[in-house]
C-alpha cells in the first residue's frame, strides 16, 4: 500500500470517528454541519493567531534595529576612549543582534506563508460548508431515511477530507506559532534585560563600562567646551579693556 | 480520477498522470521505510507539483470526495509517522 492509499485511509478513519457519534442519517448531517461552522471558526481565530504572532515579530525586528546604531555608536565611544576590549564587545552585541535579525526575517517569511495556507483552506472549507449545507436540506425533504444514507456518504466523505485537511492545517500553523512565540519571549527578554549577548553576567558589566567610557568623553567634551567659553569670555574682557 | 493534495485542495487527474503518480507514491513508501527523510520530502513534493501541473482543480463548493490523497511534505519523519499511526497528528474536533 502506498503513502496515498494510507493517507486515505488516515483521512476516512478520522471522519467516521467523527461520525460514529450520530446514528440517524438527518442528525449525521446536522452534526457533521455543527461541526463545519466550528472548524470554520477554528480556521478564522488560527488565521488572526498567526497575523498577532508575525506583528510581535515585527516589532520585534523594528527594536533590534534601533539597537544596532547604538551599538555602534558605543564601539565608536569605546574605540575613541581607547578601549577596544569594550568595542569589540559592543560589536559582538552587534553581530547577535544582526543573527537574530535575519533569524526573525526567516521566521516572518514562515508565519506569512502560513497565513497564507491558511486563508486558502478557509476559502475552501468555506465554499463546501455552504454547498454541504443546499445539499443536507434537500437530502433531508426529498430522500427516506434509508435512501438518504446511500446520498448522504459521498457528501459527507466529500466534506470530512476538507475538514481534515483543514483541521491538520490549523494545528501545523499553532505549532509553528508557539515556537515562535517562545522564541519571541525568549530575545525580548534578552532585548529588555540590555543582555543581548551570550554572556549574560559580563552583560551589565559591559553596560556601566560602556556608561563610564559614554560619560568620561563627555566630560571630556563639556571640558573642552568650558574652556573655549572661558578662553573667548577671556578674548572679550580682553577686546573691552583696549578699546 | 479525483486527487487532494493536503493543504492545497482537489484536482482532477488523467490516467497517464495518474500512472507517474503511482510510481513517485512507491518510491516515496521506500523512502519513508529507509527513514529517508530528505527523500521523502522530495517525493511528496513531486507528486504534488505533478498534480498541480497535470490536474485541473476542482471548483471550491465540489463535494466530490477523493480518489487519492497525497500527504503533506513539510512534517518531519517523526510527524509522518504519527500521522500514520493510530494515534494520528489529525486533531480531534468533536466537542
Amino acid at each position: 500500500m502506498g503513502l496515498m492509499s494510507r493517507t486515505s485511509a488516515v483521512v476516512r478513519a478520522w471522519y467516521s470517528k467523527l461520525l460514529d457519534r450520530a446514528e440517524d442519517p438527518a442528525v449525521t448531517l446536522d452534526y457533521s454541519y455543527e461541526r463545519q461552522l466550528e472548524l470554520l471558526q477554528n480556521v478564522k481565530k488560527g488565521i488572526a493567531d498567526v497575523v498577532t504572532a508575525k506583528k510581535r515579530l515585527e516589532l520585534q525586528t523594528k527594536k533590534l534595529e534601533t539597537e544596532l546604531p547604538k551599538l555602534d555608536e558605543q564601539a565608536r565611544q569605546a574605540l575613541a576612549a581607547n578601549r577596544e576590549d569594550l568595542a569589540r564587545a559592543a560589536l559582538e552585541r552587534k553581530a547577535f543582534a544582526q543573527q537574530q535579525l535575519q533569524s526573525l526575517d526567516q521566521q516572518i517569511d514562515d508565519l506569512a506563508a502560513q497565513q497564507e495556507k491558511l486563508t486558502d483552506s478557509e476559502k475552501r472549507l468555506s465554499a463546501k460548508v455552504e454547498a454541504f449545507r443546499t445539499q443536507k436540506e434537500t437530502i433531508k425533504a426529498q430522500y427516506s431515511a434509508a435512501e438518504a444514507q446511500v446520498k448522504i456518504g459521498e457528501a459527507a466523505t466529500g466534506i470530512g477530507e476538507e475538514m481534515a485537511d483543514t483541521g491538520l492545517a490549523i494545528q501545523r500553523a499553532q505549532d509553528k506559532t508557539e515556537q515562535m512565540q517562545a522564541r519571541a519571549a525568549a530575545v525580548d527578554e534578552l532585548v529588555d534585560s540590555g543582555t543581548l549577548e551570550d554572556y549574560t553576567s559580563s552583560g551589565t558589566q559591559l553596560d556601566r563600562e560602556l556608561a563610564q567610557v559614554s560619560a568620561q568623553s563627555q566630560v571630556d567634551a563639556d571640558l573642552e567646551r568650558l574652556k573655549g567659553e572661558l578662553a573667548g569670555g577671556e578674548q572679550k574682557e580682553l577686546e573691552k579693556e583696549t578699546k | 480520477m479525483i486527487v487532494r493534495v493536503m493543504g492545497e485542495g482537489q484536482f482532477r487527474l488523467g490516467d497517464d498522470a495518474v500512472g507517474r503518480l503511482n510510481e513517485l507514491d512507491e518510491r516515496a513508501q521506500e523512502a519513508l521505510d529507509r527513514d529517508d527523510e530528505g527523500e521523502l520530502d522530495r517525493y511528496l513534493d513531486e507528486m504534488a507539483a505533478l498534480v498541480r501541473r497535470d490536474g485541473e482543480r476542482l471548483a471550491g463548493d465540489d463535494l466530490s470526495p477523493s480518489d487519492a490523497i497525497v500527504p503533506p511534505s513539510d512534517m518531519t519523519l517523526a510527524e509522518t509517522k504519527t500521522f500514520f499511526s493510530e494515534q494520528g497528528l489529525i486533531p480531534d474536533v468533536s466537542p
